[in-house]
């Protein structure tokens, strides 16, 4: 009976535990409710994704009615890997968030953190698993409503201006999303995803299915922080507290892209938006300025958390040009990539969590000589920023490898010798903090006391861990990436 | 032990090694003690899996699929079997001149040296056993990154600098070159391992075969082909026992082996004699030798000097390789070892001269011999060797490789072998010539032998050198194997 009811349940259970948490409002409760739903959460992805690599997709009925005139959660192979991902990254923050939370937030706001935190990974859930187009975007302002204070909740006072700042720029992208799923309707009739993709061939390629299809993207790509849509991103990165960011920057931005692939793949299908507008044109151009230009900027930050913030907007653009390349090993390595730069980057804002409790700020001065009281932290934020620069051992070189083998097979050599030449970048940033923990006297600004508490750095290092296993064992990702990525170019059932 | 568990433990116990010293680092004897320990262990191991290699067995071992049809999986053929041979013997040397080096000169972090220098020896003995491009290119770059610490060792605005030109040379050719040439590799022949024959035959058209062999020779930063040899030099402000096992042997061995390797598993010799895709490699090669030797001639720092003619020694077993003769290729393989005996003494000598004198430039060594008569005549043995003068091994393997010259019948060879050998006659001779033969200059302080681990190490690997061609029957089996 339960199972049957699993991907409702992986929803409601975080969604539910949020008004509870702000009923009861004891921080000590509030923590141990958000570790319990994002833990089931989590458990309830992994038995999602075993039932569906084992029996296909699966779709359930909202309240017994059925699609298409019901919402509809479905969970096939590309949705159950990014609920994977987004599930374990909430299963890792919450416990992780105790100690960090407790350090940076005033005691009377502990309870919110953790029922936002909760509303946050079920919008995030929400938007993976609905098979609903306008049930999405209900989960989308759940999400985004809930990462306005997130982001609101940091310490230092910008971090409300970056928190506003989102909230214009997340609302114009919602409102476009809006907008595309309106007109689709109009052009269709129906909102059910899978519905859609069965009618839109009928529809054609008619003016308001094109405008839909770019409104669409350029909502989506204002989420997921596409260059020149990014400009969010770095301050609320940067100020949000440090269990907040390791929250965002592994999950939000990549379900924003997992909403994309599901519009221009599974709605509009490949051949609409490959040849109908020029969107893998556009969307190659704008990851490759956005690869050059934040790795460029990250390089010159002087802030440890600003730095990977832009690393993150470069890291989005290898997703994207995997998108734009619009072949099997493209769409691999982009899933591949959201997955692996998910775990990366999460290992690396838990890190930097725990620096950033111990030393009082991530500020590069504050920085020098680190290894010597933090060796555990700096070893860590040394191998993921490994996995950064996709050295082989790491997860990052298998989305490296499959980038370039896809640029390529499609005949781009010059895609391949950016993507490689690009890596170069990222060992510039990621070299820029070793040399400073390793190879710099403690200046007058370091008194650090020691390691971050033992339940941040077991969490840390969990993830780091995780980013190396995945370098070495991608059965799970190379074949989950793989399977998706036929299911979206119709190869697969 | 199985010939699979043999290869596990070669790969293991540098790696438990290194945390073993870790652990021990507070108590210095039991941490040096780990790390002989260490070294005799895997050297026993190499050599257990010798018998087998030259009865013509392959051992293997399959660890696990990394991608789709691409393993992690060690394969030992003759060529990575003479490598590891020389790198894990050279190791127990070397850790006995590291100790009598690092306490004679009071070094700092003496721990992070230790645990470093044996993870070094894993990924060593990765690269040495690879099966197939993956497994080789996921240690290459395991042992750029474990030996920078190592070279930026003292921490000070030099050694970042230096580094920086380490890690930005080695990372930059590897990921910009090597690695799009194995996914291109991938992409083409659908395989990653190193084959008998090579893997590229008919593949594709001759100038992608071509074009792909430059991302390969430039692509292996560690061979220091020029102008990708910048890091080598760069490297030398790593304490010198680094610069002897690693910089001498383990990592720029590991560049000319992967070339060999590059050359002989996966283009296949007969293949790129074939199109003729390869013919500009020897002029690259002989331009790097003649290069290098000159700059060499010009360093009055002794380090660098010894750097610049690793360089120019490298570039022999490139060019050997790439004459594409069963003889050469042996002499390109033979080289391996005859240089690594060789430079190690050089290196040896270098770090001996500084731990006792203070010394560092070849203008200083005027009478060095008289005062520390063992470290001149080993350094002696190994220059001698280098120049190549029978019967010491830098000889035997000139000597092959002036025969492949001849039977390829490439006359630039032939002339870049000659030059080259006056060269290093010339760069070499005058600082033994001052050692020897020249009065001590004024106000020198007075000083005898470095501490006694050190010399003794630097006499043993002097008694390798002229031991070498008596023993070569092993190392030439092996050389030959390769050549086909």
């Amino acid at each position: 009976m339960t199972l049957e009811h699993l991907p409702a349940l992986q929803v409601m259970v975080p969604l539910a535990a949020a008004p509870l948490i702000v009923l009861l409002r004891h921080a000590g409760f509030a923590w141990a409710l958000a570790v319990a739903a994002s833990l089931f959460a989590f458990g309830a992805s992994l038995a999602l994704a075993l039932e569906v690599s084992r029996a296909g997709a699966i779709s359930y009925a909202m309240g017994n009615w059925p699609p298409p005139w019901g919402i509809e959660y479905r969970v096939d192979a590309l949705s159950a890997f990014v609920l994977v991902l987004v599930s374990a990254v909430g299963a890792l923050v919450a416990p992780y968030a105790r100690r960090s939370v407790a350090a940076e937030l005033p005691r009377e706001q502990h309870y919110l953190y953790y029922a936002v935190h909760c509303l946050c990974l079920a919008g995030l859930l929400g938007m993976t698993i609905t098979g609903d187009a306008f049930n999405l975007f209900v989960f989308m302002e759940i999400a985004s409503l809930s990462m306005y204070v997130l982001i609101a909740l940091g310490r230092d006072r910008r971090a409300l201006l970056a928190s506003y700042q989102y909230l214009i720029l997340g609302t114009i992208g919602a409102t476009f999303y809006v907008i595309g799923v309106g007109l689709l309707y109009l052009a269709t009739g129906t909102l059910n995803i899978a519905d859609l993709a069965a009618r839109l061939p009928e529809a054609q390629a008619t003016r308001a299915v094109l405008a839909a299809l770019a409104f669409i993207t350029v909502g989506v790509s204002l989420k997921l922080a596409l260059f020149p849509l990014h400009l969010w991103l770095p301050n609320a990165y940067a100020y949000a507290p440090s269990a907040a960011t390791a929250f965002l920057a592994a999950t939000a931005t990549k379900v924003s892209v997992y909403v994309l692939l599901r519009f221009y793949f599974t709605v509009f299908g490949a051949p609409l938006v490959v040849d109908a507008l020029p969107v893998p044109q556009i969307l190659t151009g704008l990851s490759i300025i956005a690869i050059v230009s934040a790795s460029l900027v990250a390089v010159w930050q002087a802030d440890l958390k600003r730095l990977l913030a832009y690393s993150s907007v470069a890291q989005i653009g290898y997703i994207t040009l995997g998108i734009g390349m619009a072949t099997r090993d493209g769409l691999t390595a982009a899933v591949v990539h959201l997955f692996n730069h998910g775990i990366t980057k999460g290992a690396l804002f838990l890190l930097v969590g725990g620096i950033a409790l111990r030393a009082g700020s991530v500020d590069f001065g504050r920085l020098r000589g680190l290894a010597r009281t933090m060796p555990l932290t700096c070893l860590g934020v040394t191998l993921a920023g490994l996995s950064l620069i996709g050295v082989p051992g790491t997860a990052g070189f298998i989305s490296k490898w499959y980038l370039v083998l896809g640029a390529i097979e499609a005949g781009q050599a010059w895609l391949a010798a950016l993507v490689v030449l690009t890596s170069l970048i990222a060992v510039a940033y990621v070299w820029r903090f070793v040399e400073a923990a390793y190879l710099s006297e403690p200046g007058s600004g370091t008194a650090v006391a020691g390691e971050a508490p033992l339940a941040m750095l077991a969490v840390s290092w969990v993830m780091v861990a995780a980013c190396v296993w995945f370098g070495f064992d991608t059965s799970f990702t190379v074949q989950g990436a793989r399977r998706a990525a036929e299911l979206m170019l119709g190869a697969a059932p | 032990m199985t010939p699979a568990q043999l290869i596990a433990a070669a790969l293991l116990v540098p790696a438990t090694g290194a945390a073993g010293i870790a652990l021990a680092g507070r108590w210095p004897n039991l941490r040096e003690g780990v790390t002989l320990a260490a070294a005799a262990a895997l050297f026993a191991c190499v050599l257990a899996l010798l018998p087998t290699v030259l009865a013509g067995g392959v051992p293997q071992l399959f660890v696990l699929e990394m991608l789709p049809g691409i393993a992690l999986g060690f394969r030992v053929e003759p060529l990575g079997m003479l490598f590891a041979l020389v790198a894990s013997g050279l190791w127990i040397v070397n850790s006995v001149y590291s100790i009598g080096y690092m306490r004679g000169n009071d070094e700092p972090h003496q721990t992070r040296f230790y645990v470093c220098f044996a993870l070094a020896l894993a990924a060593t003995m990765g690269i040495a056993f690879s099966a197939n491009l993956l497994t080789l290119f996921l240690f290459y770059e395991m042992l750029t990154l474990v030996t920078w610490p190592l070279v930026t060792h003292h921490g000070d605005d030099d050694a970042k600098q230096g580094g920086r030109l380490y890690l930005g040379f080695l990372l930059g050719t590897s990921i910009t070159f090597l690695l799009p040439a194995i996914i291109a590799t991938w992409a083409l022949a659908g395989t990653l391992e190193f084959t008998p024959g090579g893997i590229l035959r008919g593949t594709a058209s001759g100038s992608v075969i071509g074009g792909l062999l430059a991302l390969y020779m430039f692509g292996i930063g560690k061979a220091a082909l020029m102008p990708f040899h910048r890091w080598l030099p760069a490297a030398m402000v790593a304490p010198t026992p680094v610069s002897a096992l690693l910089h001498a042997v383990a990592v720029v061995k590991a560049g000319v082996f992967t070339v060999v390797k590059v050359v002989v598993y996966v283009f296949g010799v007969e293949t790129l004699a074939g199109i003729r895709a390869a013919d500009w490699l020897p002029a690259v090669a002989g331009f790097t030798i003649v290069a290098a030797s000159i700059v060499a001639l010009r360093s009055d720092n002794l380090k660098r000097r010894l750097a610049y003619s690793t360089v120019s020694q490298l570039s022999y077993v490139v060019l050997a390789a790439a004459l594409l003769t069963p003889l050469s290729v042996a002499g390109a393989v033979f080289h391996i070892a005859a240089h690594a005996v060789g430079k190690i003494t050089l290196f040896f000598a270098a770090g001996a001269i500084y731990t006792a004198a203070h010394k560092t430039e070849v203008s200083q060594l005027d009478g060095i011999g008289r005062r520390m008569p063992w470290t001149m005549g080993a350094f002696t043995v190994g220059a001698l060797s280098l120049i190549g003068i029978p019967p010491l091994p830098g000889f035997l393997s000139k000597w092959m490789m002036f025969q492949g010259a001849a039977q390829a019948g490439n006359g630039m060879a032939l002339a870049v072998l000659a030059l080259s050998t006056l060269l290093n006659a010339a760069y070499f001779l005058p600082i033994v010539h001052a050692a020897f033969w020249r009065a001590p200059r004024e106000g020198d302080a007075p000083h005898g032998e470095a501490p006694w681990p050190s010399v003794a190490a630097l006499v043993v690997t002097a008694a390798a050198t002229i031991a070498l061609p008596f023993a070569s029957a092993v190392p030439l089996a092996l050389a030959r194997a390769v050549g086909g």
